[in-house]
């Protein structure tokens, strides 16, 4: 097994362990900011697999203007609940 | 049906999606290799035919770039719908107090979180202007530039308040950029036309070393119009959620719906 493919198995793994960890937070503002994490593992997932150019696309959008929409949006209606 | 009933129906179901999902999976080539021609004829022939070593940019804009028109209106459509949805409605109060700065019940910024942000607007930029241009040597293109410059912009929020915000990018302005920039990528495809070539041909010179800067024709003007539409559009979508956020309050006014 080459340092490649080991590097690709452990983010690997690393992505699969993110996803449950994102879903079982059920406070909504701290899953945005796991969700912003998870998305940077997915970036560096996208990296180590050889697609640079999805590495950057899922560096900006999961990791920085997703959850800046989300958090807008819980800001509107938490207003909302006072 | 009893809850014991639902879960065995689960269960059942379950097991034949895992098993047609495993069968699936066993008829799937191995794990990197790639079986079509196509991506390898491109890999071959794509840096001598376009002069640009970015090859990702040279299929987005170039071999396959009425595709990418087609995702830039998607873009550009989700921002337009976001602009309507998000209008003043009626029965809307703009929250008072924000003329003479952000409403009084915000809570302050803190100042490391001003510094930090400012800090990063330069570099920012720079990176974001520097993906946008270099479609055709690296990695990266309009779409990836765009959304970088559009971060600049929210950063911009974070150390100086919605008012400097929107101070630099008014509304009218912003949408007329993101139009400026989607028409541009239609409108340099439409030129092809009137020289009687194909739409979206490549009628620029490509230049003579590939990699430069200055090489790939169209594919690089592309990727600037792009860029352009992108970072307007995520300027302009987040920036009308700041001001739904922010700004507005009250119930809207229920519409008859009949």
């Amino acid at each position: 097994m080459t340092s490649t493919e080991a590097l690709q198995i452990v983010v690997l793994l690393l992505v699969a362990a993110g996803a449950p960890v994102v879903v079982l937070i059920r406070q909504p503002v701290r899953q945005v900011v796991a969700l912003s994490g998870y998305g940077l593992m997915l970036a560096i997932l996208f990296l180590v697999f050889q697609a640079p150019d999805v590495t950057l696309s899922e560096l900006t959008v999961g990791a920085v203007v997703l959850p800046i929409l989300l958090l807008l949006a819980l800001a509107k209606v938490r207003e909302r609940d006072k | 049906m009893s809850d014991v009933t639902r879960r065995w129906v689960f269960f059942a179901a379950i097991a034949g999606f895992a098993a047609f999902y495993l069968w699936g999976l066993t008829g799937l080539p191995g794990f990197g290799n790639y079986p079509g021609p196509y991506g390898l004829i491109i890999n071959k022939i794509a840096v001598e035919e376009t002069k640009a070593t970015g090859v990702v940019s040279a299929v987005n804009f170039e071999y396959r770039g009425f595709d990418t028109v087609g995702e830039e209106f998607i873009l550009f459509m989700a921002a337009t719908g976001v602009s309507v949805v998000l209008r003043h409605l009626r029965g809307e109060r703009e929250r008072p107090g924000l003329e003479q700065g952000l409403g009084a019940d915000e809570p302050a910024t803190s100042d490391a979180v001003r510094q930090a942000a400012l800090v990063f607007v330069g570099p920012v930029l720079l990176v974001g202007w520097w993906l946008a241009s270099h479609a055709q040597t690296s990695p990266s293109g309009g779409f990836q530039g765009g959304v970088v410059l559009a971060t600049a912009f929210i950063m911009i929020y974070l150390s100086g308040g919605l008012l400097t915000f929107r101070r630099i990018s008014p509304i009218d302005l912003t949408d007329a950029v993101e139009a400026a920039g989607a028409g541009g990528f239609a409108a340099v495809g439409m030129a092809a036309l009137f020289m009687s070539l194909p739409y979206l041909y490549n009628y620029l010179p490509l230049g003579i070393k590939p990699g430069a800067v200055s090489s790939s024709g169209t594919i690089a003007l592309i990727s600037f119009f792009v860029g352009v539409e992108v970072a307007a559009a995520f300027v302009l979508i987040v920036g009308e959620m700041l001001e739904q956020t922010l700004l507005r309050q009250g119930e809207p006014a229920r519409e008859d719906t009949r």
